[in-house]
C-alpha cells in the first residue's frame, strides 16, 4: 500500500518551501537556513518536549493557512507552532518581530552575570550570540542582579545558577537520556533554579551531555574549567570504539599542540548534537571527562565550524600564526602560543573563585608566578 | 430586583446538606439529563449562550463540542476551583455554602461529556471547603446520584477532591492539569489544546465552578428561557464578588442588566462607600483587569451609562474600558494610592509567576522592583515610560496568560493616573505620607486641587 | 524512621485508588499535605524521600514540586502559622496594619518563628477572602475581618490551647 506524502508550503520571510506535515515552523525555517531562522534558545530538535519557553523564536504568522488565511493575533513561538498548508511566516520582514525579540534579550540578560571574561563558555555562548544579533546596547536595569547559592553537583559538572536562563535542556537531558534521575528545577518564579536539591552528585553515564545541551555557562566541563579559551583551542573530529552503550563514540577534541584539553558531542549548524545514522551523537563521561589523551582517539581531521558565532568563521581549517609583527607589537616579546593560564599568576588557580573576592583582582593580592 | 437563579435557595437552611438541596428541588437536572442524549444537553447549554466565568468568558457549549472523542480513550471533566484571582472569591461561596450545586452540574456535564471519572481541583488554601465538598460527594454517592448506574440510566461517575497546594498559576488550565498529574504547576504550550489531549493526556474539559453550576438552572429551565435572561451575548446570572472600600462587601448574584453605578450604590448591592468618601477608581473583574478611573467606570467614554456584563464593561477596549474577567469588583475610595495598589498587584504577579518563559519570569519582577521605587520616593521620571516598555514586551509573548494579566493592571495604572506615578517622582518626600487622592482625573476630565 | 500511622497509610491508598492505575504521582500534593500535618508542620527531606517511595517515583520529582508550591514548608515552623494576606483588596483594608501589630505584639520579622516556637509569621498572596478583608490563614481555616483586638484574642487562644 503506497501513501502519498503530501508535502505543505510554507512561505517565510517570501521564501517559500514544502515541508512534510508536522513540520514546526522553526523546522521550516531551518531547511531553509540563514537569517530567515529565528534564534532558539531553550529549543533542542533532540530533546522531546523542549521549547516553547526562552520565546526568543517568535514570529508573526501573517496567514495561517490557505484554508483560514487569518493572521494570528499573537506571535507565536516557532519551535512549537506547526506549519499549515499556505502558512505566511513573517521573522526578520515583521515589524513586530525584531522588537519584542529585543525585549526577550532584555529579559534573559536582566539577572545574567557579566562575567563573560572569567566564563568557560565564552566564544560559543548562544546568548552572547543572541545578544549580539538581537540585543541593544546597554542594561535599563538598575537594581541588584539575582545570585544564587553555591551548589556542588560532583566532580565533573560545574554549575553557575546565576547564568542559568531555564531552558529546561538539562532537564530533558536528566529524563531522557539518564536513568535515575537527580537533576531538576526547583522553586517557582524569578528564584527559580536548576538544582539536585540537596546536592547529590550527577553519576550517570551521559551526564555530562547536559554540558552540551546547555546555551550558556550555567554547566561547564570541570575538567576544562579555567584551562583555556575556546577560541585558543583546535577543534578536530574524533573517534574511539567506545564500549558503552548508547555512546557514538563520535566526538570534537579541543586541543592545543598534541594536548587534548576538552572532549565534547560533535555539534551541527545549530550548535546541536550531531545526528549519526538518525540517532543523536550523545556521548559518554568516560569518552568526555577520562580519556584526554590523543593517543585514543582516532583523528578524522579539523571540525568545520558552521555555526554562525564567535569561533564560527571557519578560521579553525588553518591555524594562522602570528605575523612577524605581532612581535612589534608585544616589544620584541615572542607571543606564547601554548600557556598554560595556572602558571601565570596566583589568581588562575583553581578554587579562587574571582565573586569571592572584594574589590578588583590585583597583583598586590595575587602574585605573579 | 434581578432574578437569581444560583444563590435563590441560598437562604434556605440547610441547604449545604442533601436532604435539604433535594427537597427543594435539587438534582432534577441530572433527572432530566440522563433521559437526553449527550449531544442535545450539549446543543441547549449553546443555546444557553452560557460563556465561561472562571474570566475568559469563551463559549462553554463550543468548549464542551470541541472535545475529542476517540474510541476506547477515557475523557475528563475537571472543575477549576484554585480561584486565586485577587478580588474573586465567588466560588468559595458556591462550593460552601451550596455545594451539591456543583455537583449536580458536574455530574450533568459529566454525562454530556462522557466522563466517567471528574475531578475538582480546589485551591489548597480551601481546606475546610475540601471536607465540605468530599461530604456532599459522599452524600450523593449514598443517593445513588454517583457512582456505577446513576438513577439506573447505565452511566457510571465517579468524583474527587483534589486539593491544589498555593499557587495562583494552577487556575490555567494545563496548569491545573499539570498539578493534577502531580507535578509543578508549569503551563503546557499549545496546541495541543486539552479538548485533544489533556489529563493524562486523554481529551478533557477543564470549567469554572460557577460554570458548571450554572448548569444546572440551563437543564432545569432549557438553553432558550435561559438565553432571554441578561443582555445581548451577555446571558444568564453571573455572581460578582465585591470588595475593596464599599459598605457591603459580598457575593451578588446579578442579570448583567444592572449599571455599574446602581450597583456600587444602591442597597442592594455594595451599598456606597463607607465614611461618605468618594469612588476613585475600580477594578471591575478581578485584578488582572485594567483598572478603571470613576467617571470612565460610570460612563463609557461615549458618554453612554455602564452596564454590569460583558460586553458593557469591555466597551472602548483598553484605552477606555476594561473587562468582565472572573467578577472580583475591587472598588477604592479617594485615600487610596494607585501607585501602592498596582505595587501589590505586581508583587503578586511576580510570586505567581511559574518562572517557565523568561518574559513573564524576568519581567514581572522588574516591574515589581520599579513600582516599589516610585511607590517609596525613589522613582525616577524615566521609570514611568521604562515600565510601560516592560509591560508591553510581556504582553502577549509569553507561553499563558499571566503574562498578559500582570501587565494589564500596569498598563492600565499608568494609562489613567500617569500624574499619580509623575506626583510620586516628583515629590519623593510627600508621597510617602500624603496621598495624591482625586486630584487626578486627567482624562477626560481634570479636577483642579481645591 | 519516618512513616505514617495506619490510618494515614490507608488514606494514602485512597488516594492512589482515584486515579487510573500507573497515574500514582497524582497522589503527590494530597500525599505531601498529608506528610506535612503528620511529621511537625514542614517536609523534611527524608520526609520528601519517603513520599518518592511511596509513589514509586524519584525524590527529585518531589523536591521540584514541593518547592514550586507556597503551601509546603520546606523548614521547621512554629506550632501556629499566622498566614496574613497583603495583595491589593486586603491591602486596602489595611492589611499593612494588621501585619505590623502581630509583628510587635510576638517581636518576630515576617518568615521568623518565636523563640518559645510557638508563632510563625508569614505574609501570602492572595487566598480568595477579599471581602472579608483583613485575614490570615490558620490552619486549616480563615480568621477574616481581622482588627487588633481580634488579633490578640487568636494569639491568647492559641497560647492556652498549647498548654
Amino acid at each position: 500500500m503506497s501513501e502519498e506524502i503530501k508535502t505543505m508550503k510554507v512561505t517565510i520571510d517570501n521564501i517559500t518551501i514544502d515541508v512534510a506535515p508536522g513540520t514546526t515552523i522553526l523546522q521550516a525555517a531551518r531547511q531553509i537556513g540563514g537569517d530567515v531562522t529565528p534564534p532558539a534558545m531553550c529549543y533542542y530538535s533532540k530533546l522531546e518536549g523542549s521549547g516553547g519557553k526562552c520565546r526568543t523564536c517568535l514570529v508573526e504568522v501573517a496567514a495561517g493557512s490557505t484554508a483560514d488565511p487569518r493572521p494570528m493575533p499573537k506571535l507565536v513561538a516557532s519551535c512549537r507552532t506547526g506549519v499549515m498548508d499556505g502558512m505566511i511566516v513573517k521573522n526578520m520582514t515583521s515589524e513586530k518581530v525584531p522588537e519584542a525579540r529585543a525585549g526577550v534579550v532584555e529579559f534573559l540578560l536582566l539577572n545574567h552575570p557579566l562575567d563573560c571574561p572569567i566564563c568557560d563558555q565564552a566564544g560559543e555562548c548562544h546568548l552572547q550570540d543572541l545578544g549580539y544579533d538581537h540585543g541593544k546596547e546597554g542594561t535599563r536595569y538598575q537594581f541588584a542582579r539575582r545570585t544564587f547559592k553555591k551548589e556542588d553537583i560532583g566532580p565533573f559538572i560545574q554549575l553557575h545558577m546565576t547564568r542559568c536562563i531555564l531552558c529546561y535542556r538539562c532537564t530533558y537531558v536528566a529524563n531522557q537520556l539518564t536513568d535515575n534521575r537527580v537533576h531538576g528545577v526547583v522553586d517557582r518564579g524569578d528564584h527559580a533554579a536548576i538544582s539536585t536539591y540537596i546536592s547529590k552528585a550527577i553519576d550517570n553515564e551521559f551526564s555530562g551531555n547536559m554540558i552540551d545541551v546547555c546555551p550558556v555557562g550555567a554547566l561547564t566541563d570541570k575538567t576544562f574549567r579555567f584551562k583555556n579559551r575556546v577560541w585558543f583551542t583546535k577543534p578536530v573530529d574524533a573517534h574511539r570504539n567506545c564500549k558503552t552503550p548508547g555512546c557514538c563514540g563520535k566526538t570534537t577534541l579541543w586541543m592545543r599542540g598534541s594536548e587534548v584539553f576538552r572532549v565534547t558531542a560533535r555539534k551541527d549548524t545549530w550548535g546541536e548534537v550531531q545526528s549519526f545514522d538518525g540517532k543523536p551523537g550523545w556521548i559518554c563521561n568516560t569518552c568526555r571527562f577520562e580519556t584526554k589523551n590523543a593517543e585514543s582517539w582516532t583523528i578524522e581531521g579539523l571540525t568545520t565550524i558552521s555555526r554562525h558565532s564567535v569561533i564560527g568563521v571557519n578560521k579553525y581549517k588553518t591555524l594562522d600564526m602570528p605575523k612577524e609583527t605581532t612581535k612589534a607589537v608585544m616589544n620584541g616579546v615572542e607571543p606564547k602560543l601554548l600557556m598554560d593560564i595556572h602558571n601565570i599568576s596566583e589568581v588562575n588557580k583553581p578554587g579562587v573563585h574571582l565573586s569571592d573576592i572584594k574589590g578588583p583582582a590585583h597583583s598586590t593580592n595575587f602574585k605573579k608566578q | 430586583m434581578g432574578r437569581k437563579l444560583l444563590l435563590d435557595k441560598i437562604n434556605v437552611e440547610g441547604i449545604r446538606h442533601y436532604d435539604v438541596y433535594r427537597k427543594e428541588g435539587g438534582y432534577r437536572s441530572v433527572e432530566k439529563a440522563l433521559k437526553m442524549q449527550p449531544n442535545d444537553i450539549v446543543e441547549e447549554v449553546k443555546k444557553s449562550g452560557l460563556r465561561g466565568r472562571g474570566g475568559a468568558g469563551f463559549p462553554t457549549g463550543m468548549k464542551w463540542s470541541f472535545l475529542a472523542k476517540p474510541d476506547g480513550v477515557p475523557r475528563y471533566l475537571v472543575c477549576n476551583a484554585d480561584e486565586s484571582e485577587p478580588g474573586t472569591f465567588k466560588d468559595r461561596f458556591l462550593m460552601e455554602f451550596i455545594p451539591h450545586i456543583l455537583i449536580e452540574g458536574m455530574i450533568v456535564a459529566s454525562f454530556a461529556l462522557g466522563s466517567n471519572t471528574s475531578y475538582i481541583y480546589i485551591r489548597g488554601e480551601y481546606d475546610w471547603i475540601t471536607d465540605i465538598l468530599e461530604q456532599a460527594i459522599k452524600e450523593a454517592n449514598d443517593n445513588g446520584w454517583l457512582g456505577k448506574n446513576i438513577q439506573g440510566s447505565g452511566f457510571d461517575c465517579q468524583m474527587y477532591v483534589q486539593r491544589g497546594a498555593g499557587a495562583y498559576i494552577c487556575g490555567e488550565e494545563t496548569a491545573l492539569i499539570e498539578s493534577l498529574e502531580g507535578k509543578r504547576g508549569n503551563p503546557r504550550i499549545k496546541p495541543p489544546f486539552p479538548a485533544i489531549k489533556g489529563l493524562w493526556d486523554c481529551p478533557t474539559v477543564v470549567n469554572n465552578v460557577e460554570t458548571l453550576a450554572a448548569v444546572v438552572p440551563i437543564l432545569n429551565e432549557g438553553g432558550d428561557a435561559y438565553a432571554k435572561i441578561g443582555v445581548g451575548r451577555s446571558t444568564g446570572t453571573k455572581l460578582i464578588s465585591a470588595c475593596g472600600n464599599i459598605n457591603k462587601p459580598g457575593i451578588y448574584e446579578i442579570d448583567m442588566t444592572i449599571s455599574v453605578e446602581e450597583f456600587i450604590y444602591s442597597d442592594e448591592y455594595c451599598g456606597g462607600i463607607p465614611n461618605g468618601k468618594k469612588l476613585k477608581a475600580c477594578i471591575p473583574g478581578g485584578s488582572s483587569v485594567p483598572i478603571l478611573p470613576a467617571n470612565l467606570l460610570l460612563t463609557t467614554a461615549k458618554g453612554e451609562k455602564r452596564l454590569m456584563n460583558y460586553e458593557s464593561l469591555s466597551d472602548g477596549g483598553f484605552a477606555t474600558g476594561s473587562m468582565m474577567g472572573s467578577g472580583g469588583f475591587i472598588v477604592l475610595d479617594e485615600d487610596q494610592c494607585i501607585v501602592k495598589h498596582t505595587y501589590t498587584l505586581a508583587r503578586f504577579y511576580r510570586h505567581e509567576s511559574c518562572g517557565q518563559c523568561s518574559p513573564c519570569r524576568e519581567g514581572t519582577g522588574w516591574m515589581e522592583k520599579i513600582l516599589l521605587a516610585i511607590e517609596s520616593g525613589k522613582g525616577k521620571m524615566s521609570d514611568i515610560d521604562l515600565l510601560w516598555d516592560i509591560q508591553r514586551k510581556i504582553e502577549g509573548n509569553t507561553i499563558c496568560p499571566l503574562g498578559d494579566a500582570a501587565a494589564w493592571p500596569v498598563a492600565a495604572a499608568i494609562r489613567h493616573f500617569r500624574d499619580e506615578f509623575e506626583w510620586h517622582v516628583n515629590n519623593p518626600e510627600k508621597c510617602l505620607t500624603e496621598n495624591f487622592g482625586l486630584r487626578h482625573y486627567a482624562d477626560p476630565v481634570y479636577v483642579a486641587e481645591s | 524512621m519516618i512513616q505514617f500511622n495506619e490510618t494515614t497509610i490507608l488514606k494514602v491508598n485512597e488516594i492512589i485508588a482515584r486515579y487510573p492505575e500507573g497515574k500514582q504521582k497524582s497522589a503527590l500534593l494530597p500525599v505531601l499535605h498529608l506528610a506535612q500535618v503528620e511529621f511537625g508542620g514542614w517536609l523534611a527531606v527524608p520526609v520528601m524521600d519517603y513520599v518518592a517511595q511511596l509513589l514509586q517515583i524519584e525524590p527529585i520529582e518531589v523536591y521540584e514540586v514541593a518547592s514550586f508550591y507556597s503551601m509546603y514548608n520546606l523548614k521547621p515552623v512554629g506550632k501556629y502559622v499566622f498566614e496574613v494576606c497583603q495583595t491589593g483588596p486586603c491591602m486596602l483594608n489595611g492589611s499593612d496594619n494588621i501585619i505590623d501589630y502581630i509583628k510587635s505584639t510576638l517581636n518576630i520579622n515576617v518568615g521568623e518563628t518565636t523563640t518559645d516556637g510557638m508563632f510563625t509569621l508569614k505574609t501570602v498572596e492572595c487566598l480568595g477572602a477579599c471581602g472579608y478583608a483583613p485575614m490570615m490563614q490558620l490552619g486549616k481555616t480563615y480568621r477574616e475581618h481581622l482588627t487588633k483586638e481580634k488579633v490578640d484574642s487568636i494569639i491568647e487562644t492559641c497560647r492556652s490551647k498549647a498548654n
